[in-house]
């Protein structure tokens, strides 16, 4: 039989019980459906997930210092206090490090930040002025900490933007001034707003001089009384040159701390953390796939059913077939087409709702979070794929089982 | 053309066997037309699906157009089908939702060949059904519907036309329009015709009349005077 003619064959077989067929096909097209939009649920998250990481800044280094160790107790990565404010000015070297574009470093410290009869508990981010650019935070209203006020020591702070409406409302927080910690700081900018996302983290902060937080806020100072730094933010002039940038970072610190043996720090990437991300989150997707693929196998089963049902009733129908020559391979080929056909069409039109539905749900809020979705062709084609093998695998048995029937006894079928 | 020498054909039942032909001789040439008699379990239904190459003898020697066909396996005996005979069945057996063309269309389906669609036309023509060849089988009368299905054994040129109780279902004018296409079809074209049929009213418009008893041949006669059936169209041509 020629493939236009198992096709026309199909295609009126499956027309004359067009209910039955609809809703067989219904099973797959939900299947399909429900993984189409999942996936894109799925999508949509990893990349709002890897774009909230992005938007930290871009080529960005972190060298935390590393754990302590006091007669065998150890504490956490970045609680030894090794890392200096000095360590941070020498990543500045042109000559030693010249991958490194900027350097950032930052202390925190939680303050109780009091204005007139409002009061909030919140961290204060010890920063210097190179912080607003390597990290991404850009002013609303006043100013960001200068380079002036770091080496004054001065008692000043910039308010995330929710800190500011808890403490002042809507008035202007700039030249008011706010206890934090007992101690009189003067206002000097506001944050702009970022929303959700990790950036949105610094609408709840504050940030101050990184030496006010150290000698004003902090507890840890070096053993000669110096600042420590939690945090230095490296960035790097391109994204090509992190490996030698981490290189050049190593060799410094290690000279400076007169390190032979274990490095007393340590440098991640914030492609690190986006990988180490997107790994999560593609354990995520691919669970979501395999949630809407048992409804895609359940939709299969049901093709199985209706099938095995269609070639009992029609069993005199092949009988009729092999009287007239057909032979074994052309009644499995029918019934597997047939089969094939139902899986398709399913999987075709749950490709188009699943669409649908992703378009439907995309920049839907959900709580306090956006809802995005991704729709890619790729998962489309895999989920065609796979409804067309699901077909051929779930068909595949009764139509053998067709196949298999001796003319005489299908064609004494009542 | 037909030779069957000596077939036995033994159905299992459970742990039961039955033998239905015990020991079955017979040779038809090409051109006979012959009737096959015998009350129900006489084994003439399984000497049919045995020279119908629906099934295959459990021993002795059958010969088809001179090719040994008692040990093929299953596909090849579905080419042979397909290729070399014609079935007409007591009901039918037509797919209620094809077109009588259509219907006459699916022998041709499985054997590579072109215009199917003009074919399956002509066989209709052949058994005067033409004009109804887009009509469903459920808009024909009995004898139409057997019309269809004669025209479907024709549409492939076989070398034999197996009918199996052909006029079991219809009224007796209707039969006559059946063998009288019938015996049309041997005269003049010298098909092969085998009717199995206990109504010795059929068997008399034949030219041999095979009858059989507990799956053997008790005997084999020719008929001295056979009927000829006069179609009422025929009638109608004559008389005018």
């Amino acid at each position: 039989m020629s493939p236009l003619t198992i096709l026309r064959t199909a295609l009126s077989s499956l027309g004359a019980s067009k209910l039955r067929s609809g809703l067989t096909l219904l099973g797959i097209v939900i299947g399909v459906a429900a993984v189409i939009s999942l996936m894109a649920i799925g999508r949509g998250a990893q990349q709002a997930i890897t774009a909230n990481i992005e938007a930290l800044g871009t080529n960005l280094l972190f060298v935390r210092p590393g754990a302590t160790s006091q007669g065998g107790v150890f504490g956490g990565q970045g609680s030894a206090s090794t890392l200096t404010l000095g360590d941070a000015y020498a990543l500045m070297d042109t000559v030693y490090a010249p991958s490194v574009a900027a350097v950032a470093p930052e202390l925190r410290a939680v303050g109780q930040v009091v204005a007139g009869s409002k009061n909030t508990r919140t961290q204060v981010v010890g920063v210097t002025p190179e912080y607003q650019f390597v990290r991404n935070v850009p002013v609303a209203s006043g100013q960001f900490v200068t380079w002036g006020q770091v080496e004054n020591i001065s008692a000043v702070a910039v308010l995330g933007s929710r800190v500011a409406e808890t403490l002042f409302g809507f008035r202007d927080p700039v030249g008011q001034t706010v206890r934090i910690n007992g101690r009189q700081f003067a206002v000097v900018g506001v944050l702009k707003s970022q929303g959700g996302g990790v950036q949105g983290l610094f609408d709840d902060q504050v940030l101050a001089p990184i030496t006010t937080v150290s000698y004003r806020l902090a507890s840890q100072r070096t053993t000669q009384g110096g600042v420590t730094v939690q945090t230095v933010n490296v960035q790097v002039r391109s994204g090509d040159i992190m490996d030698s940038a981490v290189q050049e970072i190593a060799t410094v610190l290690r000279q400076r701390h007169r390190i032979t043996g274990d490095d007393d720090f340590t440098v991640t990437s914030q492609q690190a953390t986006v990988e180490t991300l997107q790994q999560v989150t593609n354990v995520f997707v691919v669970f979501l796939g395999a949630i809407a693929s048992i409804s895609l196998l359940v939709g299969g089963i049901g093709i199985m059913n209706i099938m095995l049902v269609s070639v009992t009733e029609r069993t005199r129908e092949i009988g009729i077939r092999k009287a007239m020559g057909a032979k074994r391979r052309d009644i499995l080929l029918q019934f597997v087409s047939e089969a094939t056909l139902l899986s398709l069409g399913g999987g075709g039109a749950g490709v188009l709702l699943g669409l649908g539905l992703s378009r439907l749900m995309d920049g839907r809020s959900l709580g306090s979070q956006t809802l995005h979705t991704v729709f890619s062709g790729d998962i489309a084609v895999l989920a065609l794929v796979v409804s067309a093998a699901i077909g051929l695998f779930f068909g595949i048995y009764p139509a053998f089982r067709a196949a298999r029937l001796h003319p005489i006894e299908a064609l004494r079928h009542e | 053309m037909i030779e069957l020498e000596n077939v036995t054909k033994v159905y299992r039942m459970g742990k039961v066997e039955v033998p239905a032909l015990q020991g079955v001789s017979l040779t038809v040439q090409k051109g006979e037309m012959l009737a096959i008699m015998g009350p129900s379990g006489s084994g003439k239904s399984t000497m049919m699906n045995v020279i119908g190459c629906l099934d295959v003898p459990t021993s002795g020697r059958y010969v088809l157009e001179g090719e040994e066909v008692g040990r093929l396996t299953d596909d090849r005996l579905a080419e042979i089908r397909n290729r070399k005979i014609g079935f007409v069945f007591q009901t039918y057996n037509l797919l209620h939702r094809l077109t009588a063309a259509e219907n006459v269309e699916l022998p041709l389906l499985y054997s590579s060949g072109r215009n199917r669609r003009q074919r399956a036309l002509e066989a209709l023509e052949r058994v005067g059904l033409g004009p109804r060849a887009n009509h469903h089988p459920a808009e024909l009368s009995g004898g139409e519907q057997q019309r269809v299905g004669i025209a479907r054994a024709l549409v492939k040129s076989p070398s034999i036309l197996l009918a199996d109780e052909p006029t079991g279902n219809l009224d007796s004018r209707s039969s006559i329009e059946i063998v009288a296409i019938l015996q049309g079809l041997n005269r003049e074209e010298g098909l092969t015709v085998v009717i199995v049929t206990h109504e010795p009213d059929i068997a008399e418009h034949t030219r041999r009349v095979v009858s059989m008893r507990d799956g053997q041949v008790v005997s084999d006669e020719p008929v001295r005077k056979p009927r000829q059936a006069v179609s009422l169209g025929e009638a109608r041509e004559r008389r005018s």
